[in-house]
């Protein structure tokens, strides 16, 4: 974005005036068609779908690692896998759903939904957006690479060292893993700062910061929260890739290093980050829920604090991650109680959650299901957490399955059900066609099912004693049952899932087409075209109100807000800025067109990571003039975007 | 009262437990160092399972209470967006007051299990290897220090404290019964005690990844009473006795040439330490770090082919002729 170079005042305009004014816009924001469009795209829209297929391709593969773990440990002494195959495999799963699912496909709903939900035409910075894709995009391929030759992490997603150091893993394994984290860290920075100046800047006018969708509350807490927890991790793998490969010893106990500073920059990160996953889901129930309840949510300002709360508040917990390693009782006590005071944040979502379903009336749309279940499954992941916060009953759960069960409580029920509830509730404006509703009822009672028979006995094998991590088990220790139910109900889960992608493509070519606002939902994205066009709004909206499209319903009062007349901006890429916190109209943005250069530069990252990761040297000198040459054309000043002083002309 | 408490909601809740109580459970245990725990844990889990409970019930009358009809099916159920706040007032009231009642209980029973009434008079150092424990019984008099492996005897009714230290990687020394895990870090020595209040064999095992044998790190603690201890320890004392017969004479020479870079076995020629001291290795019940019991024919089969039974370990397989095998196996059979 830029700033245009003589300010004018914008023409009010209702959309209908003009007919030709439609097509203008459409001239000037639509990508061209074929490959070439394809690639230099910046419109957030395609670049959210690919988010949201990106990261579900992420979780089939996690899930297919899931299931074969799952037939090896059906069965006590199984031999389905080595125990090195298996290392690797619970490691990827791990890391892919972790990094690879359950961030970046909120970043999808979020880059799609952003501009929407604000009433602005793209993200602040598109080019920056389209970047951010791609090196999601080829990190995962460049951490998956190692998969295919049978050298991938298999010191678990949280990669402990000494275990991860050159001595104990002398292999390519780590070496891949941490680079990827390098890499795809810059990905989730520049994509939280786009996030938060999208934010700051481009709602539209009268969208004050106590009128924004609670998504929008999640993904800001979230986007803050990662660009102070990410440079922890970032850092943490360059030291660590540096311990392994130029013989620093940042971590080596035998040479004055610290094994226990990988756990605290890793958990300084990791804490935090689990937040960043679950608070934009839980930000998609609150805002979703409440269509098919027929009301608004209950306790907007709470819902809105208490997110920001459990970020702060998840910022002073990561000891709880490492309560077992010795460190003194004081500081211990001190985290427990810190990591228990999230059950308060966390009750005021769960109350506002159920009283706006008891104050309301109930529509049980396939969308719907997928968010009632989901209070029950955060409870449920809520206590188990709430217990393990407790230090000395941690001395006993953790690193049990009792873990592995509060954790996919939390990552499944508080991430995976609310996406797929919001693609249900979502994907007429992401398509233009409806999903079909029984079939979705189906496959959420499957999923539901399927997942309480996988996970909820997990708790019982945890207080049973069985580690985590443990490729195998012997007969005679009471653990055989359980885990053969828990791996049924894996199989289960997994065909629900199938069945909900089947819908979705069955839905994709022959669902009923949607109209604009098929839910009758009370928020902007509601009030465009299903699917919307690339310009997204052809006037700018004016907000009034926290639920511009049920305005004259509530409260008697006729509409404040105003979709179908506004501000039209059509010299080129044009939205309109505002002011921080009131939203006051301020300034003419001048957005970048189609591009090329982040598909380059993040074609000069890849090849930089594999260079460094073959010693490859030359070649990682060619890839820093790609990414510099790249970065050039990209910055280079353009007089479309205002960068050039006209005046000197 | 609280344990009657306990045991009752114990015996209540087991058949959720899909399972007999395992040598891992921790639903009851045995000792000073980790009853109050399992009591908080306890308190905890069935807090918790009320919570779920009452959710449940309110999430199931939200969603199918009775309810007027609409007449307009794109009406809203309600004319203004305030209301419903009571929810919230009273639900995070009372979640916040059963909330700072268990940060109390919590903080009071990591007091309790901090140190034991009376301090420990035996100190075991228990060094932690991929993938095997070796354990060092500290004496002041030196000609008392012994060291053996994945087998640990403690007197019932007495505290003892753990020194924990690690031999390459992160482990934890973890014996759910007696009391919670504590990480075997490199570079520190982490300390803990433990007790047994009820003479028995207790099993444990390792509970931080520590690479590809990870599953098979076990080890046990016996607790036996005082007396059968001190006759133990005194037996652990004792150096082997020479091999007599031709077989052992002969196994004992093979365990010098293959076994004794990484295996020592007192008062036979000093050797390696980088596996577990033979010393008395009949003595103990299992093999491998708890993976097999320990018979002649497992020991004979665990010598010869240990890389198909823990792939990975650091035993590698021992090429060795029939008769060598026999006669080591005889050799290290006479180690009581």
């Amino acid at each position: 974005m830029a700033i245009e170079e003589t300010p004018r005042t914008p023409v009010i305009a209702n959309k209908a005036d003009d007919p030709r004014y439609a097509e203008k816009l459409k001239q000037i924001w639509e990508s061209s068609p074929g490959l070439g469009g394809w690639l230099s795209t910046v419109d957030h829209k395609e670049i959210g779908i690919r988010y949201i297929v990106t990261a579900f391709l992420f979780l089939l593969i996690g899930g297919l690692e899931a299931l074969v773990m799952r037939l090896q440990l059906a069965q006590p002494n199984a031999r389905v896998l080595t125990p090195e195959q298996y290392n690797q495999v619970f490691t990827m799963h791990g890391v892919t759903m972790i990094f690879l699912y359950a961030l970046p496909v909120l970043s999808g709903f979020s880059n799609y939904l952003w501009p929407l939900l604000l009433g602005s035409r793209d993200m602040a910075f598109p080019r920056l957006n389209a970047i951010s894709y791609w090196i999601f995009l080829f990190s995962g391929l460049f951490l998956y690479s190692s998969f295919i030759v049978g050298k991938a992490p298999d010191d678990g997603w949280f990669n402990y060292v000494p275990y991860a150091s050159r001595t104990y893993n002398p292999g390519p394994n780590i070496d891949v893993y941490a680079l990827s984290m390098v890499f795809l860290g810059i990905s989730t920075t520049v994509g939280s700062i786009n996030f938060l100046v999208t934010l700051a800047r481009t709602r539209a006018p009268g969208m004050s910061i106590n009128r924004m969708p609670i998504l929008v509350w999640g993904t800001l807490t979230a986007s803050v929260g990662n660009l102070l927890a990410v440079p922890a991790v970032s850092l943490a793998f360059l030291m660590l890739w540096m311990d392994r490969q130029l013989n620093t010893h940042f971590f080596d106990s035998t040479l004055g290093g610290q094994p226990l500073l990988w756990q605290h920059l890793f958990w300084m990160f990791g804490h935090p980050w689990v937040y960043a996953i679950v608070l934009p889901a839980m930000g998609i129930v609150s805002d979703a829920l409440p269509t098919f309840c027929r009301r608004p949510l209950v306790g907007y300002t709470a819902v809105a604090l208490s997110t920001v709360t459990t970020m702060i508040l998840g910022f002073g917990v990561w000891l709880h991650h490492m309560f077992a390693t010795g460190l003194p009782l004081l500081s211990l006590s001190y985290f427990s109680a810190a990591s228990m005071t999230i059950v308060v944040p966390s009750s005021v979502a769960v109350f506002a959650w159920v009283a706006t379903i008891w104050t309301g009336r109930p529509v049980f749309t396939a969308a719907f299901l997928h968010f009632a279940g989901f209070v029950l499954l955060f409870v449920i992941g809520g206590v188990s957490g709430f217990m393990t916060a407790a230090v000395p009953v941690d001395w006993q759960l953790n690193s049990t399955y009792f873990v592995v069960a509060h954790l996919h409580y939390v990552l499944i029920g508080i991430n995976v059900f609310p996406v797929i509830g919001g693609i249900y509730y979502w994907f007429p404006k992401f398509t233009g066609r409806m999903m079909r509703e029984t079939l979705g009822k189906w496959s959420f009672w499957i999923m539901f099912t399927g997942f309480n028979v996988a996970f909820f006995p997990m708790h019982i094998l945890g207080i049973e004693g069985m580690p985590r991590r443990v490729y195998t088990y012997t007969d005679g220790l009471g653990w055989g049952t359980p885990n053969l139910i828990v791996s049924v109900g894996a199989f289960v889960f997994a065909f629900g899932i199938l069945l909900f992608l089947i819908n979705v493509l069955l839905s994709l070519r022959g669902g009923e087409r949607a109209v604009n606002n098929p839910w009758d939902g009370s928020s902007l994205e509601w009030s465009t075209p299903s699917p919307p066009p690339a310009y997204n709004f052809a006037v700018i909206p004016v907000v009034a109100s926290r639920y511009p499209l049920w305005e004259s319903r509530m409260n008697g009062k006729p509409d404040r807000s105003s979709v179908n007349e506004g501000m039209a901006l059509d010299i080129g890429r044009e939205t309109i800025g505002t002011t921080a916190l009131d939203a006051e109209p301020d300034i003419i943005l001048k957005m970048p067109g189609n591009t090329y250069t982040p598909l380059v530069v993040t074609l000069g990252m890849t090849l930089f990571f594999i260079s460094l990761l073959l010693h490859l040297w030359l070649w990682g000198g060619f890839a820093v003039l790609l990414i510099l040459v790249a970065s050039v054309v990209w910055l280079w000043p353009r007089r479309a975007l205002g960068q050039v002083d006209v005046s000197h002309d | 009262m609280r344990t009657c408490f306990v045991s009752l909601s114990g015996s209540l809740l087991s058949p959720l437990a899909l399972c007999a109580e395992g040598p891992m459970s921790y639903e009851r245990t045995f000792g000073p160092a980790v009853d109050p725990i399992t009591q908080l844990g306890w308190g905890l889990g069935i807090i918790s399972l009320v919570v779920i409970v009452v959710i449940t019930v309110l999430l199931l009358g939200a969603l199918f209470r009775s309810r007027a009809p609409s007449a307009d099916p794109r009406g809203l159920a309600v004319s203004s967006e305030t209301g419903g706040m009571s929810w919230i007032y009273i639900g995070v009231g009372i979640s916040s007051v059963v909330l700072a009642a268990c940060m109390v209980w919590t903080l009071t029973t990591i007091n309790a299990v901090a140190r034991p009434l009376s301090s420990p008079a035996l100190t075991v150092q228990v060094t932690a290897s991929q993938w095997w424990w070796a354990a060092r019984y500290e004496s002041a008099a030196p000609a008392r220090i012994f060291t053996t492996a994945n087998e640990i005897h403690i007197p019932v009714g007495q505290p003892v404290r753990f020194e924990l230290i690690s031999g390459d990687v992160i482990h934890s020394f973890w014996i759910p019964q007696l009391a919670g895990k504590m990480d075997v870090i490199p570079g520190q020595t982490n300390r803990m005690w433990l007790e047994a209040s009820r003479a028995g064999v207790y099993r444990g095992q390792c509970a931080g990844f520590c690479g590809v044998q990870h599953a098979h790190m076990a080890l046990v603690v016996v607790a036996d009473p005082p007396e059968t201890f001190a006759s133990w320890q005194d037996d652990q004392i004792e150096s082997t006795r020479p091999p007599v017969t031709a077989d052992t004479i002969r196994g004992h020479e093979v365990f010098q040439t293959h076994c004794a870079a990484c295996h020592t076995i007192r008062g036979t020629t000093p050797a390696g330490i980088r596996g577990p001291n033979l010393t008395h290795l009949m003595s103990r019940g299992t093999l491998a770090a708890g993976l097999l019991p320990n018979t002649r024919g497992n020991l004979a089969g665990w010598i010869a082919n240990a890389q198909s039974l823990k792939p990975g370990a650091r035993m590698p397989d021992q090429n060795l002729s029939g008769p060598e095998l026999l006669a080591v196996t005889a050799y290290l059979s006479t180690l009581h």
